[in-house]
């Protein structure tokens, strides 16, 4: 890039800071006021919710990966966690609060993170990634194994107790979207406070130069094991989410490597280090496979069935991930950012010439 | 040469005025190859310390060793009144001991003010629920923290640059960024790796002038690594020659000029004179 180019970003930042405002403002209005009233059952419960559980899973996965550069592979496995916390802790302690249950399951999730982590203080990059592999398969064997889990349920398969908040039934398509939405958005405010305060600045030394982040005193080994607790709290909470809000049942295939690479492409295709990156990835990964059904029906009618549906997904999945490892690695954020700009230049150029 | 250099050397268990750095008797080697061997002297309060020698004459292991990346076979490390075998990177920092790295080390990706600022990080107190919740003594903490750093940024004059991410800057910008985040914590002792290396004369010439001022102004102790024989001789009070791991010579810029065995280091057969290189 050019030293004339950034100054020109840089200059375009002051007015593009309130119309970000301004944008988020009015993505709450219509997420809290105007879909409620408006969305059908099905975009609630095939597109909303999941789209939330997976966005704040991607949310934190990016702490881990994205800011604090470790890679993990295991993010299911904690998303997991979270589920059969929250389960057994509404099933054996019937008197807790449900808010109080996500906040302990998040704890439980961060708890098992911190483990998980421990390698990270010996390992980086591929070999790091590898034994994030661990908490993935032995996470899975053991709600697999251990029966007292789901409770002793023959098929492994057990459904979580209707929603409910301080005695406020929330057991409606609309009811738990807007649970999760409560729940996203809370997260997402601490998320964001997180990576601009002085920690947030330690995660990115620590993935830009450790050997200097050591240097200047910041306790590498300590934000390292943070990153991976605070990080697998905040998948622990998805999983709460993606078990109680979206699919009310919990069972251990649903959280297997496939559910974590899922929630790895959401941050690479969104945009590592970006928290709008996890939203926009989220949003591609949920949408997408239905509008590849969608279409593919369209052309090729009956000939367009489950199996090669699934097959033509992973194929267009994996054509996006390296099309954007390529050309964007900053992902969709960056994107977005660019074309923003460019439209911001334009119209600002047209006003200039007109006036 | 030991016996020489006992007289200049000011440890704090000689009881004198402690140095602001000395190493004592240092020998490191890499699998039978040595970087330095058996290497002593003393560095005094304010003074600015040029190490200068040829390529693979272990100066970065030196001042690897000074800052603890590397442990010593042998000797000892002085700083601040301590005596380490090996020193703790970790308290580094705290310690009063700050550093710049031969190849670039900023944090690309961070703004230039968030890059000077992390310089400061070992005095963060603020946990991280803290820091999230936005607690007065977290919120003041962070708030002097960018002032110090928009200080630094005024003092190097960096000040256009400060919201710029730092990978995005030209080289000797980048070098001058990396400057500030090693001198806002007001270091005790400054080391600098090549500091001036790729740099063009003209930069060369205001980074040494941002160097002393950081003594004048600051009171650091400079101990600075560099290639530039001519910056060298205008920069340093004194200056040590190291060739093949061993301390050759270590005395005054006109002592060192006129210093046959130094002479001989680096227009010697052993060696070759890099391009652009000479006293």
């Amino acid at each position: 890039m050019t030293d004339l180019a950034l100054e020109k970003t840089a200059a375009a930042a002051p007015h593009r800071a309130s119309p970000a405002l301004l944008g988020i403002g009015a993505l709450l209005i219509v997420a809290y006021g105007v879909l409620p009233l408006v969305a059908s059952e099905y975009l609630f419960d095939a597109i909303l919710t999941p789209f939330l559980a997976l966005a704040l899973a991607g949310l934190g996965l990016n702490i881990l990966t994205g800011y604090a550069g470790q890679v993990s592979l295991g993010s299911s496995a904690f998303m997991a966690v979270g589920a059969y916390a929250a389960y057994n802790l509404a099933l054996r302690l019937p008197g807790v609060p449900f808010l109080v249950d996500i906040l302990l399951a998040g704890l439980v999730a961060a708890a098992v993170g911190l483990l998980f982590g421990l390698p990270s203080l010996r390992l980086r990059g591929f070999y790091l990634a590898v034994s994030t592999l661990a908490a993935q398969f032995f996470v899975q064997w053991v709600f697999n194994k251990v029966g007292w889990f789901s409770n002793n349920s023959p098929s492994g398969i057990v459904t979580v107790p209707p929603l409910s908040v301080a005695g406020l039934p929330l057991d409606s398509s609309a009811g738990r979207y807007l649970f999760a939405l409560g729940v996203v958005t809370a997260v997402t405010l601490a998320v964001w406070r997180l990576v601009e305060s002085p920690t947030g600045r330690a995660l990115v030394a620590l993935r830009d130069h450790e050997t200097a982040a050591r240097v200047i005193g910041i306790p590498v080994l300590r934000v390292k094991l943070l990153a991976f607790a605070v990080s697998s709290f905040i998948i622990g909470v998805a999983g709460v989410l993606w078990a109680f809000a979206y699919l009310r049942t919990v069972e251990p295939a649903g959280f297997n490597l496939d559910r974590s690479f899922q929630i790895l492409f959401i941050v690479i295709i969104g945009g590592l280090a970006s928290l709008r990156g996890a939203f926009l990835g989220a949003a591609l990964i949920v949408v997408f496979p239905l509008l590849l059904s969608r279409l593919g029906e369209a052309l090729l009618g009956g000939l367009f069935d489950s199996g090669v549906l699934e097959m033509s997904q992973r194929i267009v999945l994996g054509l996006l991930i390296v099309t954007f490892l390529i050309a964007e690695p900053a992902g969709l954020a960056a994107l977005l950012d660019r074309l923003w700009n460019r439209a911001w230049n334009w119209i600002s150029g047209r006003f200039r010439r007109t006036g | 040469m030991p016996a020489v250099l006992s007289e200049a050397f000011v440890s704090p268990a000689a009881g004198t005025v402690p140095s602001a750095l000395a190493v004592e008797a240092l020998s490191l080697s890499f699998g039978g190859v040595t970087a330095l061997s058996d290497i002593s002297f003393a560095v005094a309060p304010g003074e600015i310390r040029a190490v200068i020698g040829p390529n693979g004459a272990g100066k970065s292991s030196l001042l690897n060793v000074v800052s603890g990346l590397y442990q010593p076979d042998r000797g000892r490390v002085w700083l601040g009144g301590h005596s380490f075998a090996a020193v703790p990177t970790d308290r580094l920092a705290k310690l009063g001991v700050s550093r710049t790295f031969q190849n670039l080390a900023l944090f690309k990706g961070l703004s230039v003010l968030d890059n000077v600022a992390a310089g400061l990080s070992h005095r963060l107190r603020a946990g991280l629920f803290a820091q999230v919740i936005g607690l007065p003594a977290a919120r003041r903490e962070r708030a002097e923290g960018y002032a110090r750093a928009e200080e630094l940024l005024a003092f190097l004059h960096l000040d256009g640059v400060r919201d710029r991410p730092a990978g995005t800057l030209p080289y000797g910008m980048q070098k001058r960024v990396e400057l500030a985040r090693a001198l806002v914590a007001r270091p005790r002792l400054l080391l600098l790796d090549e500091p001036m290396a790729g740099m063009t004369l003209t930069e060369k010439r205001d980074l040494s002038g941002h160097i002393r001022a950081a003594r004048d102004d600051l009171g650091t102790t400079i101990v600075l690594i560099e290639h530039d024989v001519g910056v060298v001789m205008g920069l340093s009070d004194r200056i040590a020659v190291l060739d093949y791991g061993r301390l050759i010579a270590d005395g005054t810029p006109d002592q060192i000029r006129n210093d046959p065995v130094v002479i001989d280091a680096y227009l010697g057969v052993a060696h070759d004179l890099e391009a652009g290189e000479g006293i």
